[in-house]
């Protein structure tokens, strides 16, 4: 890199203060960046690891924590066992370990409480993590936007942040959880057991008070493709409905 | 900055250079974009030509169809860090769109318009000269409604999402109006090969 672009480039070193295991496959990196920033809850990073020959491979991991809750950010990782950077947080990352990050990214996938609502946020496996720094934000706010979250996973123990979001949902205040497992049995009597379908977003809206005024939807490609059109099959309209796709 | 303990993975080394700084080499064919993919029935499908509000030309599908179809295969690289190596694409380059209305192009800048509200400005000369074509087929066959079918963008040279999918014209502008994603963050231009990516990037 020359002097001029390393001067206007906005990576920036970062440290990893935390690391804690979320399920089986996703773990919860905390990263301080040494310059810190401001964010919206939805906004992500870019990761960047260099090898000694100079090589680098760049990712992009959405924040999951809440703009509110300080300095570190905490990025949840889903391991792909043949994948190059994610297994590399997974089996070689340690506390106290340097990084390089640049953020925040994404101006788009993006909801503040002042957006207001109400939201129907729909996530498939890590994709729910933009959805958590959402409604981590509208806790802290302390904000009444009603929410459903429409949550897919294979299986119960890799519903990514279960406990924290099955509190959320206990409260009563406006958030709806609705979790649904593909491979396993619904375990709580509002959840279902299938991949989600136009039945489901139906019934999932009629939880909330009024139709959405804004739809997040994320996660893997084919995903995303069959959620966002569940939505529109349940007559959500297209164009309030906002897709983020992590690829593959 | 040294990553401790990253070795990465390499990049093939029959790669001739075609890999540009931060990309990494990809098989399939990765889907992104902003909204739930369009559904546009070729019957309703039409293509206009404007110089900022004014429409100059206007075809249909048939019509659009029945322009001179041209080949480009080419390496793509996606913002998102992959790049695919000899997509094969084919359809009318923009050279030909401007014959068939029987223009020079009237200013240096231009806006790409899709059906679901996406745009994306490129500079004119970007897209002549054989370096831009709206596609039709990939691989051989019509593009999926996934990878914007029926008709996207391809402007190869760009990072890809200057490419834009489901595309419902062209418009010339007086000036280079930034596009949807380039209001959100993204670089006004774009070139992979000096990693424009980010606004700030130089
Ligand atoms: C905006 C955005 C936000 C994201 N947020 C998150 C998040 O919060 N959490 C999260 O876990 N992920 C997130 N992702 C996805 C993340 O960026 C990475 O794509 C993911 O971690 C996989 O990276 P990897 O390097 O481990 O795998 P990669 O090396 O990229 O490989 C991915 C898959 O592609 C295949 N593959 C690709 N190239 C090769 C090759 N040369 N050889 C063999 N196999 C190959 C492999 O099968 C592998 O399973 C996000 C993506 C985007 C775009």
């Amino acid at each position: 890199m020359s002097g001029e672009a390393a001067a206007q480039s906005p990576w920036q070193a970062a440290t990893i203060t935390g690391i804690r295991k979320r399920t089986p496959r996703v773990t919860s990196f905390f990263i301080q960046p040494s310059r810190p920033f401001t964010y919206r809850a939805g906004q992500h990073v870019d990761v960047r690891l260099t090898a000694p020959d100079g090589y680098q491979a760049r990712r992009s991991y959405s924040i999951a924590s809440a703009p509110e809750v300080g300095e570190a950010i905490e990025l949840a990782i889903e391991r792909l066992d043949d994948g190059e950077v994610s297994p590399f947080f997974h089996d070689v990352a340690a506390v106290g370990d340097e990084i390089e990050l640049r953020g925040p990214l994404g101006g788009h996938f993006v909801w503040s409480d002042s957006d207001g609502g109400p939201l129907m946020l729909v996530g498939g496996g890590s994709g729910v993590v933009p959805l958590a720094a959402m409604i981590r934000h509208r806790f802290a706010r302390k904000s009444p936007v009603p929410v459903a979250l429409m949550f897919s996973a294979r299986v119960w123990d890799e519903v990514i942040f279960r406990d924290e979001l099955i509190g959320l949902d206990d409260r009563k205040d406006g958030l709806q959880l609705v979790l649904t497992l593909t491979r396993e049995a619904a375990r709580r009597p509002s959840d279902y057991s299938r991949r989600i379908d136009a039945a489901m977003a139906v019934q999932s809206m009629a939880r909330l008070p009024e139709p959405p005024k804004l739809a997040f939807v994320c996660g893997s490609n084919s995903f995303v493709s069959a959620a966002a059109q569940a939505l529109i099959d349940a007559d959500i309209p297209a164009d309030i409905i906002r897709t983020e796709r992590y690829g593959v | 900055m040294v990553t401790r303990g990253f070795s990465g993975r390499r990049p093939p080394t029959s790669d001739d250079g075609r890999i540009p700084p931060g990309q990494y080499l990809e098989q399939g064919f990765p889907v992104l974009s902003a909204g739930p993919t369009p559904r546009v029935r070729t019957q309703d499908w039409s293509f206009t030509l404007k110089h900022g509000p004014r429409p100059i030309k206007k075809w249909n599908w048939a019509e659009f169809n029945a322009l001179p179809l041209s080949k480009m295969t080419r390496d793509i690289h996606c913002v998102t860090a992959w790049t695919k190596f000899d997509t094969p694409w084919q359809g009318v380059l923009v050279d030909d769109i401007l014959g068939d209305a029987g223009i020079e192009p009237p200013t240096a800048f231009t806006l790409a318009l899709s059906f679901d509200g996406y745009s994306t400005n490129v500079p004119t000369k970007d897209l002549v000269a054989g370096k831009a074509m709206v596609a039709l087929f990939y691989e051989g066959k019509p593009i999926t409604p996934d990878h914007g079918g029926p008709a996207r963008l391809l402007v190869p040279h760009l990072y890809f999402w200057k490419s834009a999918k489901w595309v419902s014209g062209l418009q010339f502008t007086q000036r280079d109006e930034p596009g949807f994603w380039e209001l959100r963050g993204y670089h006004i231009y774009g070139d992979p090969w000096r990693e424009q990516r980010y606004t700030s990037d130089p």
